[in-house]
């Protein structure tokens, strides 16, 4: 049970990333590549959670109750932010590379220059 | 390299990464016994220094501040980076909105559809306007609040057409208060400069009792501001992205 929250956060990333290797569409690479980075949530969370703990905010609770760590919550929330932004940037490429390349099989890409 | 090297050269790559996962996450503390310092020192003065009782909310925008500017001037980038990616290129025109055979009979957008979109519109411009101004009491803060606005512009265009959508939110609008909202985070550091406190230091009043909405200071406008700037890039992305479905032409 100690590190079973650990061993979900490498399942996800080694699912994800056998995605992206066997991919043959990118929107659909792209969302495996959301998934690996999903798995970076679940390790944030498992790695902030204090037992017996409640949700970091002080308001109508006794107080010296013992709450989970703030900080590592917000980084989790930077990291939403940062799929978002990089998901945008990838799903325009994709556009793109349709456009030009009229394929968006990474595959068949990978065999056109400039 | 054929799609089955590439699954062998895989087998062995996430081989080796399993057993670097599993050598650290032996080293972890276990779950639920985190024994970072961070926490219990942000927890035991945040009301003290703050009065906010959203404690992640004041991390974000007060104690981890400086970050958190970068965070949203990624997101600033990606919706710049986006306009660059999908500009109109050589050999493209963009066709008008309006349909151009007229006498056309296009299928009415679905009542199914319609319906709900247009009932939900209202409450989650309310939802999004109550998360973005309560970071300080409540799970919430101006990312969540301008991500749930951006969805309000979606559900207009769901439930009409692209033309609609286009009207509500004029591109140099959407520019402008990106800009508002990325300048505005930077304005109340730089404001603190000013007055002589350090970048990002909470030079606001504090308010009365923790909790309240008028309570902690920055905390609270700054999230107003990250609001804008969420909701605008948001927007501006997703209008991108129709655009090219819907209007861009080749030829």
């Amino acid at each position: 049970m100690q590190i079973f929250p650990f061993l979900v956060v490498a399942w996800i990333v080694a699912v994800g990333l056998y995605g992206v290797v066997t991919s043959r569409d990118l929107i659909h690479q792209i969302v495996c590549l959301i998934v690996v980075q999903s798995s970076t949530y679940v390790l944030l969370l498992g790695v902030g959670y204090v037992t017996g703990a409640v949700a970091p905010y002080l308001y109508d609770i006794p107080p010296h109750t013992r709450a989970v760590d703030p900080a590592v919550q917000a980084l989790a929330l930077t990291d939403v932010v940062v799929e978002a932004a990089v998901t945008a940037l990838l799903l325009s490429f994709a556009v793109q590379a349709h456009k030009r390349f009229g394929t968006l099989d990474p595959h068949e890409l990978a065999s056109f220059k400039g | 390299m054929t799609p089955r090297q590439r699954l062998v050269l895989f087998g062995v790559a996430i081989a080796g990464l399993a057993a670097c996962y599993l050598w650290a996450f032996a080293g972890l503390p276990g779950f639920g016994r985190y024994p970072g310092p961070y926490g219990p020192a942000i927890l035991s003065r945040v009301i003290a220094q703050t009065n906010a009782t959203g404690v992640v909310s004041a991390v974000n925008f007060d104690y981890r501040g400086f970050d958190t500017v970068g965070e949203e001037f990624i997101l600033f980038t990606a919706a710049a980076g986006m306009a660059v990616v999908l500009r109109r290129l050589r050999g493209e025109r963009e066709r008008s909105p309006v349909d151009e055979a007229r006498d056309r009979a296009l299928p009415p957008t679905s009542g199914a559809v319609r319906m709900p979109a247009l009932l939900l519109t209202g409450p989650i411009v309310l939802i999004g306007w109550w998360l973005a101004s309560h970071a300080q009491t409540n799970p919430s803060g101006g990312f969540q609040g301008g991500v749930v606005l951006a969805t309000a512009f979606v559900l207009v265009y769901l439930s009409g057409e692209f033309l609609t959508f286009r009207r509500i939110s004029p591109v140099a609008v959407l520019d402008a208060v990106e800009a508002v909202g990325a300048a505005g985070f930077v304005a109340v550091g730089l404001t603190a400069v000013a007055l002589g406190f350090p970048y990002l230091y909470d030079y606001l009043p504090l308010g009365q009792v923790p909790g309240a909405v008028s309570s902690s200071g920055t905390i609270a406008l700054i999230s107003f501001f990250v609001g804008l700037e969420v909701a605008a890039a948001f927007i501006l992305i997703i209008g991108e992205l129709l655009e090219q479905t819907l209007l861009v032409r080749s030829g």
